[in-house]
């Protein structure tokens, strides 16, 4: 920790609740019958994002999830066009056409949320190829959870970025459970880490709760990529808060497992405490922030609010960028 | 100086070397595209010109190397890649359909993915259920991707180079069995605008709409037919999506009479949606019902005599065009 500047390690306290704020108060939302669709929080896994994030460049690339609120965020994402996009308006990220499980900002090198779980791991690894090939420097990381490393599209993606030496990182998530399945119902390895191997490449698993920990490794995963030497696979023990979804029964899990998470490895509290012990911040200065946080949060839902609805005629524009001679997008004539 | 006659495979080749000559952001990845040159040929020479940064040879990752390709585009490459044959679809048809097609929509218009995914279709190799099917039934059917069905040598060349240079996923599907055709093909680089039909034969009595191999066959069909006095206008759509309504409609306002010759397996099919379209728009003009020329609902045999028997034949299409002009209400 001393070697990370107190400006940077604020940043990621600063995105930590940021992201915690701003999923709480989506849970309130939801609750309420204001968010249309699925909405899946990422309480308790904010360290992954942030710690990761924290060693990104505007212009490198993610690839992120149905539960991907937090990337968005930490990736330097418009909160305010997020929070349009979750209710649906015109001012939304994807102009109200992507809701929750899509928001994306390719302008800041965010490729999107995938509702299909696995289908966004092989667009990183497309993306490093394009920096690589471009001479670009930067590099692409893929985010998905345990229940995605069973797709073929994990195992292909590290293969072929693997074969290429391609500049991408992968990121599982590892929350324990894939919807309601604990991860050791569904995967025979003790460690998903360990699969790296099997495509000659490093695997690491890290505490998923402790920011710093995840900076490390992350840290040094984008610089080996930078360098040109290639993919790495990072296992982040983590733990989601929340159900699968808003509306989640989670019969599952017992209360008391949630309990003990949340009361012995909540992210942003022992990032908290760390920062106090070691006296790099003052209660004061947290409070500010979190203050600060609060207030962006509040005025991106107010923002949300008050905007328009998309008109039903904008329903038929976007499927394509280039207009045709032909009938191109169909509607049959009545 | 006479024309220069070129094949199919020859012609699809030129695009993609005068495309990449062009516009160094255009690659090809794919099984065998490289050292091998295409399982067809349709890469051949392009490794060595080109290299191994622009000319990938692939594992056997369909999903993989398809998803990357949605990747490098969106991070500002060309990508052209080759699915073997279109049968293999299954193993990899998330990426296309629920990524590929619908990222630009799902993202508000603020995404552009030029993809071309070049895939191969079509029965009559022996090669049975899973090597032989033309399943574009399938692309048309999915909103956000454009499909392109060449039958020419000209045609698929200048509609390679519009493919690779539209902003839109593009599917390209050439079928096997026209390979080997020659054909015409200017030198120079040229384009054909996606979603113009191309009218190949002019006629009064009948419309065939065909696609790919089929429009051989129909021409065929029509040469014999015009000899006992029936005049036929065979009209190939080149591209399913966009498609050129307005010159299908044109055609059967003329003839009054329609018959749709396609590859595809009969229903929920390019030919179902073309009488549709004449049902829907054109119903006044039709002098007769919509006749359809198409295989069985089956699985493609392998035996030589069943495949020939399952594929559609030139007396077939004679067959349903003579049909619908002795029609009487």
């Amino acid at each position: 920790m001393a070697e990370i500047p107190k400006e940077k390690l604020l940043w990621m306290y600063e995105m930590m609740v940021k992201i915690r704020f701003s999923e709480e108060k989506a849970a309130e939302y939801f609750a309420k019958g204001k968010i249309p669709g699925f909405v899946h929080l990422y309480c308790g896994e904010e360290a992954v994002a942030v710690g990761v994030m924290a060693n990104l460049q505007p212009g490198d690339y993610i690839t992120s999830t149905h539960r991907g609120h937090g990337h968005f965020i930490a990736k330097g994402g418009d909160l305010k066009a997020m929070w349009a996009e979750l209710l649906g308006k015109r001012t939304g990220c994807c102009k109200g056409k992507g809701g929750s499980m899509h928001i994306a900002d390719l302008t800041i090198g965010e490729l999107g949320a995938n509702g299909i779980v696995g289908g966004g791991i092989p667009h990183a690894v497309g993306a490093a190829l394009a920096c690589k090939y471009l001479r670009k420097g930067c590099v692409a990381v893929a985010f998905f959870g345990d229940g995605a490393c069973n797709q073929g599209t994990f195992h292909e993606s590290l293969n072929l970025a693997a074969i290429w030496k391609l500049p991408v990182v992968f990121v599982v998530e590892n929350n324990l459970y894939q919807i309601s399945l604990h991860v050791k119902y569904h995967t025979p390895v003790k460690d998903i880490a360990e699969r790296a191997k099997a495509y000659g490449i490093p695997g690491v698993v890290v505490d998923g709760q402790d920011v710093l920990a995840v900076y490390e490794v992350a840290k040094e995963a984008i610089e080996r990529a930078r360098r040109g030497e290639g993919p790495t696979l990072i296992e982040a023990k983590t733990y989601r808060f929340k159900g699968h979804f808003e509306g989640d029964p989670q019969v599952y899990r017992s209360r008391e497992e949630i309990e003990w998470w949340m009361k012995n490895k909540d992210p942003i509290k022992l990032f908290e405490e760390k920062l106090l012990a070691r006296g790099i911040v003052t209660r004061e200065e947290l409070e500010r922030i979190k203050e600060k946080a609060r207030r962006e949060v509040e005025e991106a839902v107010k923002f949300a609010e008050e905007s328009p609805y998309p008109d039903p005629k904008e329903l038929l524009e976007d499927v394509f960028s280039t207009p045709t001679k032909g009938w191109l997008v169909w509607k049959w004539p009545i | 100086m006479g024309e220069r006659v070129i094949t199919m495979v020859e012609a699809l080749n030129e695009a993609l070397d005068q495309i990449m000559e062009k516009d160094p952001t255009v690659i090809i990845m794919g099984e065998d595209v490289g050292r091998y040159g295409g399982i067809f040929g349709v890469t051949k020479g392009l490794l060595e010109k080109y290299g191994p940064e622009r000319v990938r040879d692939t594992p056997i990752s369909e999903a993989g190397f398809i998803g990357a390709a949605i990747g490098a585009a969106a991070a500002g490459l060309r990508p052209v890649v080759e699915l073997m044959f279109i049968d293999f679809l299954g193993v990899c048809f998330d990426q296309i359909f629920n990524q590929m097609a619908k990222i630009r929509y799902m993202f508000g218009g603020k995404a552009k993915l030029p993809i071309v995914l070049r895939t191969t279709c079509g029965a009559g190799f022996r090669a049975a259920a899973q090597h032989s099917q033309s399943l574009h039934a399938l692309f048309i059917h999915v909103p956000g991707l454009k499909v392109v069905m060449p039958s020419t040598p000209y045609d698929a060349k200048g509609l390679l180079i519009a493919s690779i240079k539209d902003d839109d996923p593009v599917i390209f599907i050439e079928h096997k069995g026209l390979y080997g055709i020659k054909g015409p093909v200017p030198k120079e680089m040229y384009e054909i605008p996606l979603g113009v039909a191309d009218i190949k034969k002019e006629g009064k009595d009948v419309t065939i709409v065909a696609t790919a191999a089929m429009v051989h066959k129909a021409l065929n069909a029509a040469k014999k037919l015009e000899e006992e006095g029936i005049s036929v206008e065979v009209i190939d759509p080149r591209t399913l999506v966009p498609l050129d309504v307005d010159t299908i409609l044109n055609s059967i306002k003329k003839t009054g009479r329609l018959v749709v010759v396609d590859e595809g397996y009969p229903r929920c099919s390019f030919a179902t949606d073309i009488a549709a379209i004449a049902a829907s728009m054109a119903f006044e003009y039709l002098k007769a019902p919509v006749k359809l020329v198409t295989p069985p609902a089956t699985p493609i045999p392998f035996s030589p005599v069943l495949e020939d028997a399952w594929i559609p034949s030139e007396k077939d299409i004679i067959e349903a065009v003579k049909k619908v002009v002795e029609y009487k209400k």
